[in-house]
């Protein structure tokens, strides 16, 4: 690994995005017009609001940065520009953590604008902090980059990379415990759910956002966030083959 | 062709590339037949032959990125694609494989920085390519010829012993052409082995050496003059038709 080629993957892959307003506005505002959505939704039933918008913060980067991840890697693979980059003086691990640094700095810009939007302006409670909301955010982020990463080696094309949001995103989400809790699941649905890292991203936030005092279980649940960030990047590195067929 | 020592290759006196018995599959079908050649250092070598071929199979195997399933690939004394090899072998693929949605100047500075060129470097190869003041131009609203360019470009950033350039002509014009060809023989005469393929004969007599390539198997490797010496024709593209026939015919 070297600094000086990681760094320069980083400023790469952000000098593409910023070539790209369209694409900066999506990232940056859509959480925030999602969540603005909700809260209206919810006008006068605070709660609900408060048990489904305040983890919501904290899962937003994640779908958002796999769906981007996916694609930008597609796009690499299917450019020849990660062959180019694979004949090169360039270790692997350098354009992983490249894109890592790149999108966990976007994640951490998202996650800033909906946690204040969130717990500053629209009166969603965090009892352990906004703060750790917003780290929870970045976290999951990276772990959907990594994800994303990884599936982009089995898309052809980009129509496949953005189906894989329905077919492996959606499915987490409906079975994670936001809509309902997973305990009064049907048990082979609560197993199932066990089995997604999505599962551990939201009893994290949830976990934060409600007045419980913080125990081994919220420790846990990060350690599986970032134990399956590196499974997913090691995955992800076998799929940047130098040769092939 | 005689073999020529190159003094900043001391270690592979000769040539810079060896192929011996290069079998490739590729999609369940054999795609080169067992080719052999060697590749003189510091030579512009022409790699001939109609489309679908194996010419760029071929060169994906010098440069290490193929699969394959027998025979050996020696570039600069090493295994192709050996890791110490990174940084000498130049490679440009035939679709330009460049970010379209960064400058010129992004993209070649990001290159810069994996290979360790200088800026000075790059502004003396952004003019050697043509692309001079075009810096700010982004890659994906250029035409095919400036993009095949920028490729060029960057693979010529880390100054390679061995630059292997597919098809980087094509859709030039003439005057273009030209220009690129002139900065091979120059790079040639610095001592870098080029290895430069085409699926049209009216670039061969650019080249000291050719390698002829039919339905995935090497058909002859002499020099222009042989080759017409030994057809007994002048034009090369018309000696390549009569080495088919003859090849076919035995």
């Amino acid at each position: 690994m070297s600094p000086r080629v990681t760094g320069a993957t980083a400023v790469r892959v952000l000098r593409q995005i910023r070539h790209d307003p369209r694409t900066i506005a999506l990232l940056l505002i859509v959480p925030a017009v999602l969540l603005l959505l909700l809260y209206w939704v919810f006008e006068g039933e605070k709660q609900v609001f408060q048990e489904i918008g305040a983890p919501l913060c904290g899962l937003f980067p994640f779908i958002i940065m796999f769906l981007v991840t996916s694609i930008s890697m597609l796009r690499e693979r299917t450019t020849g520009t990660l062959e180019r980059l694979m004949t090169l003086p360039l270790g692997k691990i350098d354009i992983l953590a490249g894109y890592g640094l790149a999108f966990g700095l976007l994640a951490t810009i998202q996650a800033v604008i909906v946690v204040v939007l969130g717990f500053g302006i629209l009166g969603l409670e965090s009892a352990h902090g906004a703060w750790l909301v917003g780290l929870l955010a970045i976290g999951n982020a990276l772990l959907g980059m990594a994800l994303g990463l990884f599936v982009s080696a089995f898309a052809r094309t980009e129509f496949q990379a953005v189906q894989f949001m329905p077919a492996l995103i959606f499915p987490q989400l409906i079975l994670c415990g936001l809509f309902v809790p997973r305990d009064q699941m049907a048990g082979f649905l609560e197993a199932i759910s066990w089995a997604l890292p999505l599962t551990y991203a939201y009893d994290a936030l949830a976990r934060t956002t409600s007045p419980k005092p913080l125990d081994m279980a919220f420790t846990a649940d990060v350690l599986v966030i970032v134990g399956t960030t590196l499974a997913a990047l090691a995955l992800g590195a076998l799929t940047l083959r130098r040769r092939t067929g | 062709m005689s073999p020529v020592a190159d003094p900043q290759a001391p270690e592979v006196p000769g040539s810079a590339i060896s192929v011996r018995d290069l079998v490739v599959d590729r999609g369940g079908r054999e795609i080169l037949h067992g080719v052999s050649l060697r590749v003189a250092a510091g030579s512009v070598t022409g790699l001939l032959g109609p489309s679908g071929c194996g010419k760029s199979t071929l060169m994906r195997s010098i440069v290490g990125v193929q699969i394959i399933a027998g025979g050996t690939v020696e570039v600069l004394g090493s295994e192709a694609g050996s890791k110490g090899l990174r940084s000498r072998v130049g490679y440009v693929t035939q679709a330009p494989s460049v970010y379209g949605d960064l400058s010129i100047g992004e993209n070649l500075r990001y290159f810069a920085a994996i290979t360790g060129a200088s800026a000075e470097k790059v502004r003396q190869i952004v003019g050697a390519v043509g692309l001079d003041g075009m810096e700010d131009r982004i890659v994906g609203s250029l035409s095919g010829g400036q993009r095949s360019r920028v490729s060029l470009a960057s693979a010529l950033l880390g100054d390679p012993d061995v630059l292997i350039l597919d098809e980087p002509t094509v859709g030039l014009d003439p005057v273009l052409r030209a220009e690129l060809w002139k900065i091979f023989h120059g790079l040639a005469a610095a001592g870098t082995t080029l290895l430069v393929s085409s699926h049209v004969m009216d670039e061969a007599g650019e080249c000291d050496e050719l390698l002829l390539m039919r339905d995935g198997a090497l058909l002859a490797q002499m020099s222009p003059d042989q080759l017409r010496a030994d057809t007994g024709e002048s034009d090369l593209g018309k000696a390549f038709l009569v080495k088919i026939e003859r090849a076919e015919g035995s």
